[in-house]
Formats: structure tokens, C-alpha cells, sequence
């Protein structure tokens, strides 16, 4: 036999469960850290991010009602196939970025660490965000936290060593999902792969379709279609400080969204971050008189 | 719409048959029409299907597709509530937007009919610029399973109610059965039946439920009885068997209907009705339309869907091309 062949793959799109090429039909080349070649992936048009705002949105009304321990629970199984999945993304963090294998291996785990601390959040943020309204009248009056829709997230970009490849994407999709939006993630430009293994990771969880999908291409073509997109109801911009944000944060009050501003880095997990995500609807009830 | 002078409903088959039309004279003319090619026509719809409509074309494409709609409810659960909203989309499809056409009808179950009309009010007109037209759907929809006095008191009950068009069903059953004269025979009364005190006839759209006919020569069969039977539209489904309406079968009935006027000089109506939801599949039947038997038929005389979720999806489109950024279904009203 002849010596074997490398096969470089051509990775595609993730919206609504499946795996399309880009309407566009364009790709663009994935390089590692010393610039070399390593594969190629899709180069999302606006119209790919059209059509994974609408399977966002026809997942919204099944992932909001789940109950929140049921979400809890396929957010955990998640971790688990992370963590089944852990040779290859550590592979994959090695080849981007050069790091050593226990780098790496310390990257993957404070990934899954992320994932689990939110997903066992999902049955418990309700406790903590919401609270009962004092009220001068024989009322209960109580507000809790509902998830806003469909949000459009722009993962941390860049050098990889900054953003953290798995880590910075799984510290901004973990908690927009646990509440029951949905997502559209912009993956980091220069090095899409994690998030084209995370979604291949989604894929066969029990994530329902559309839930999260995931977009790689120019983060600055894409965005500016979110922002405008009348049914995108919030925008995580937390990996667009190299862009034109204020520009990006007018055109989405048009259309009155949630905005969270770019962070340098990978954001730290916290109960802030969830609660962004979420609106309060506040209701009066009538206390029995006994 | 109003046929002003309607042929005597069996004039057409009488001019094409000679005198005798008994059911072998008939069943001889229908099975001697020509085979379609099945693989030739899939192929033509398909290529019709490549054309890519932007920008100027796109927003008339738009607005002639609103312009084209027969905006639909045929529900069991259907309320005078339910049709007064309808009504109201139809006059005013889009709130925010004063420019947007109006529908050409409303189509309902003919119990609904005179609530559709006092709902209209100076609206109603004859489903051109003049104003919106009632379509009532009639004779046991949507199975026709049920005896001809039972589906002529169900039409002319609707038409005494004031409906301007009503939307028939075959007798598949019949049809299936090679008993092509009691279809004939069917139609040709309910076309009675749509007759006025003064005259005039409420215009007969029959429909096929192509479906149930399983293969495209047997499209072609119904669609010719019906014409000749008197039928000023063929249609193509009820929208409650799947498949519905598809390019293909189409753009079959449009080739009849234009084999027709070469024949006759006589212009016949085409509603392809169900399944048609999305904006780009519109636009694929208008380049059917105007490709087969010319821009002519892009009128509401002459070419209808039969549709309800399609408005809310050109009304997306529509104001995508007006303000350049996607909108949703937040901005629309709900059907």
C-alpha cells in the first residue's frame, strides 16, 4: 500500500441540527499557529444567519417550556460528551495554538467545569434572580426571570491563548441557553474548529434542533444582520471589541434589543451573565383570606 | 367576480363533442387526450424553478402575489371572529404600511359568507382594484362525499348569501371510477346553482384535489371535464390532502388552460391552493404563470393562490426589501 494520504476536512455550518454548506457556497482556509494549513470551513453568508434566526426561533417555544431541570439535565449530558469527546479537543487547542498538551488538557477541563456550573444553575437561577415584592395590599406580587428569545452572541475572537478557544465559547453559550433562549453563535474567526467540534458535540446530545446553532465566516459581515434582525430579541457582542460596536449597539435599539458590551478575554462565569439573558414578568395574586 | 354572460354551462362541450354528449362520446374524448410526459414536465418546473428574481422584480413579484391571493379559512373551529380578522388583514395586510395591495378575496365556508360581507363593507368588489371578492368553498368540502341536492342546496345557499365565487370539489370517488359523466353532470348543475335571480353567475372554481388523482393524465382528464363542463377556474387542491398544489401539476393545469384559448380564444382561471407558503415558492409559480401562458394571467381574474400563512411570509420579505434589514413575526399580525 502506498503511504497514507492526509485527508484535510471542509467543515460546514450547524443550523437547525444539521450541517449545511454555506448558501453562499463560500469557504475560507483555517490555519494553525504557525500559519500552516489545517482545514477548510464554511464562510457563512447573511442569508445563512437569516435562516438560523428562524431555526432559532421555531426552537424557542419547546426549549423555553422544557421545565429548567429538564434543560439542566441536557445541559449536563453535554459535559458528559465533552468529556468523551476531550482527546479531540485537546488536539485541536494544541494545533491552533501550540500550547502544551497539559495546558491544553487544563483548558478542556475548565471548559466542561464552565458547562456543569451552569448547567446545574438552570433549575436554581429562578430562586436567586427572582424574588416577592413587598406590597402594601393583600397581594403576593412576585417577579421572575423569563428567557428573553432568540440571542445572537458573537463568541471572544483572536489569538486563541486570549480567548480561550472551547473555554470562551462555552462562558458565553452556557448561559444564554439555560434559561431557555436560544442561540445564534458567531464562532471565533481566526480559529472556528472548536466550535465546529462543540456542534458537532450538540448534535448528537439531546439539545433539541435549532437550539444552538453555530455560524463561523466573518464575524464583521455577519453581525450587522443580527443587530438589524427584527426577531433577534438580545446580542451578546462580547468578542466584537474589534469592531464597530456602538454602531452595532444603535442599530439593535431599533428594535429595542438586550445588548451586552465586548469583554477583553474569556468573561468569568457569573449569575449576572444569566440574568441578562432573562426578562422579569412580575404577577399580582390575590392572597386568600382565611 | 361577476360572469356577466355566461355561456349556457354546456355550450363548451357541445361545441367541442357535437350534440351528443353521452358519457361514452365523453369518456372516448378524455381518454384520447394525449399521455403527459411526466419526466419532461418535473423537468420543466424545475428549470422554471432555477430563475433568480431580485430586487425592482422582486417587489413587484411581491406585491402582485398579495395582489393574487385568495386569503383563506377553512377551519372547523372558524368564529365571526376569526373572519372579521381575516377580513381585516385582507383590506389591510400590513398595518404598519398603508402602501401594501389588497388581497383579491377572502375564501370561507359558506355559512361565513354573509359575515365576511358585512364585515368588507364598502370593501367588497369583484377581487380587482374595485375591491375584495367572497369565495365560499361548497358541495360537501372538502370530501364531496354527499348527494347532488344536498351539494346544489350547499352552493346556492352560499350563493344566495351573497358569495361572488364559489370553490367546488369533484367527486373523486366518481372521477376514480372512470364514471366521468356523473362528475360532468355535477358540475354542470352546481354551475346552475351559482346562478343569480338577475341572471348573472357567481364564477365556479372547480377543484380537482389533484392528490387523489394520482397521476398527471388523470390531472389532465379533470382538468379538461371541468372546462368543458363550465368551469371558469380549476384548482388545484383543498388544501386538507396532502400533497397539495405543486409546481409540477401547475403548470399541467396552466398548459390546458392556454391549449384552451388557442383553441377556443376562451380565458381560464388556475388557483393552485395549499402548500404554497413561502415567498420564493410564489414567485416560482409567477414565472410558471407568465412563462406558459403569458404575464396576462397575472391578474386576479385569471390566476389566484388559495393561501394564508404565505401573506405574513411576503409582508416579511416586503418589509426586508423597504427598510434592508430582516424582520419577524413580532411585526406582523398573527392568522
Amino acid at each position: 500500500m502506498s503511504e497514507h494520504l492526509t485527508v484535510p476536512k471542509t467543515y460546514k455550518l450547524y443550523i437547525g441540527g444539521a450541517f449545511p454548506r454555506s448558501e453562499s457556497g463560500r469557504t475560507f482556509e483555517v490555519l494553525d499557529s504557525r500559519g500552516a494549513f489545517l482545514a477548510n470551513a464554511a464562510k457563512a453568508s447573511r442569508k445563512d444567519a437569516r435562516d438560523a434566526v428562524v431555526a432559532a426561533r421555531l426552537a424557542l417555544s419547546g426549549w423555553s417550556n422544557a421545565t429548567a431541570y429538564n434543560r439542566g439535565q441536557v445541559l449536563y449530558r453535554i459535559a458528559e460528551l465533552l468529556e468523551g469527546r476531550r482527546a479531540q479537543f485537546v488536539a485541536e487547542i494544541r494545533q491552533s495554538t501550540g500550547v502544551s498538551q497539559s495546558k491544553a488538557n487544563q483548558e478542556v477541563d475548565s471548559a466542561i467545569d464552565v458547562w456543569i456550573w451552569y448547567a446545574g444553575w438552570s433549575d436554581k437561577y429562578l430562586q436567586v434572580v427572582g424574588n416577592a415584592n413587598a406590597v402594601s395590599g393583600p397581594y403576593f406580587n412576585i417577579s421572575t426571570p423569563e428567557p428573553t428569545g432568540v440571542v445572537a452572541i458573537v463568541a471572544p475572537q483572536g489569538d486563541l491563548r486570549d480567548a480561550g478557544s472551547l473555554l470562551g465559547l462555552v462562558s458565553v453559550l452556557a448561559p444564554v441557553l439555560l434559561s431557555g433562549n436560544t442561540a445564534v453563535l458567531i464562532a471565533n474567526e481566526q480559529a472556528p474548529l472548536p466550535a465546529i467540534s462543540l456542534s458537532e458535540v450538540l448534535a448528537t446530545s439531546d439539545v433539541p434542533a435549532g437550539v444552538a446553532n453555530v455560524l463561523t465566516g466573518s464575524v464583521s459581515e455577519i453581525v450587522p444582520w443580527l443587530a438589524t434582525h427584527a426577531d433577534v430579541n438580545a446580542l451578546d457582542i462580547t468578542g466584537a471589541s474589534d469592531l464597530d460596536w456602538v454602531d452595532l449597539q444603535i442599530a439593535a435599539a431599533d428594535t429595542l434589543k438586550r445588548v451586552l458590551p465586548p469583554e477583553p478575554g474569556v468573561p468569568t462565569p457569573s449569575i449576572e451573565r444569566i440574568r441578562f439573558f432573562t426578562e422579569t414578568k412580575t404577577v399580582w395574586h390575590t392572597k386568600s383570606i382565611i | 367576480m361577476t360572469i356577466e354572460q355566461a355561456l349556457a354551462p354546456t355550450s363548451r362541450a357541445v361545441r367541442l363533442l357535437g350534440t351528443d354528449l353521452s358519457e361514452k362520446n365523453l369518456k372516448l374524448h378524455l381518454e384520447g387526450l394525449s399521455g403527459v410526459d411526466a419526466v419532461g414536465l418535473e423537468a420543466r418546473a424545475a428549470a422554471l424553478s432555477t430563475r433568480s428574481i431580485k430586487t425592482t422584480s422582486k417587489a413587484w413579484a411581491l406585491d402582485t402575489i398579495i395582489r393574487l391571493i385568495d386569503l383563506t379559512t377553512l377551519e372547523g373551529a372558524d368564529t365571526p371572529g376569526k373572519v372579521q380578522s381575516l377580513v381585516a388583514k385582507a383590506k389591510n395586510p400590513d398595518p404598519s404600511d398603508p402602501t401594501v395591495p389588497r388581497v383579491a378575496a377572502v375564501c370561507v365556508y359558506g355559512d361565513l359568507v354573509a359575515e365576511a360581507l358585512g364585515a368588507l363593507g364598502a370593501a367588497h368588489g369583484s377581487g380587482g382594484p374595485d375591491g375584495i371578492a367572497v369565495a365560499a368553498v361548497a358541495t360537501a368540502f372538502p370530501s364531496g362525499r354527499s348527494s347532488l341536492a344536498v351539494k346544489l342546496a350547499d352552493t346556492s345557499d352560499a350563493v344566495a348569501a351573497g358569495a361572488d365565487e364559489i370553490d367546488m370539489v369533484i367527486d373523486r370517488g366518481a372521477f376514480l371510477a372512470g364514471n366521468f359523466g356523473r362528475v360532468f353532470d355535477q358540475i354542470v348543475e352546481v354551475k346552475q346553482a351559482c346562478r343569480r335571480p338577475d341572471g348573472t353567475f357567481a364564477a365556479l372554481k372547480v377543484i380537482l384535489e389533484t392528490g387523489e388523482l394520482n397521476t398527471y393524465d388523470n390531472v389532465k382528464r379533470a382538468s379538461w371535464l371541468s372546462i368543458l363542463a363550465g368551469a371558469d377556474f380549476i384548482k388545484t387542491s383543498t388544501g386538507k390532502v396532502q400533497p397539495a398544489a405543486t409546481l409540477p401539476v401547475t403548470l399541467l393545469m396552466l398548459q390546458i388552460v392556454r391549449d384552451w384559448k388557442n383553441l377556443t380564444g376562451e380565458r381560464i382561471g388556475v388557483k393552485p391552493a395549499g402548500g404554497i407558503r413561502s415567498s420564493k415558492d410564489a414567485i416560482r409559480y409567477l414565472v410558471t404563470v407568465a412563462e406558459t401562458v403569458g404575464e396576462e394571467w397575472l391578474d386576479p381574474h385569471l390566476f389566484r393562490f388559495g393561501a394564508s400563512s404565505l401573506l405574513n411570509d411576503v409582508l416579511l420579505q416586503r418589509q426586508k426589501l423597504l427598510t434592508g434589514h430582516y424582520s419577524g413575526a413580532d411585526y406582523l399580525t398573527i392568522d
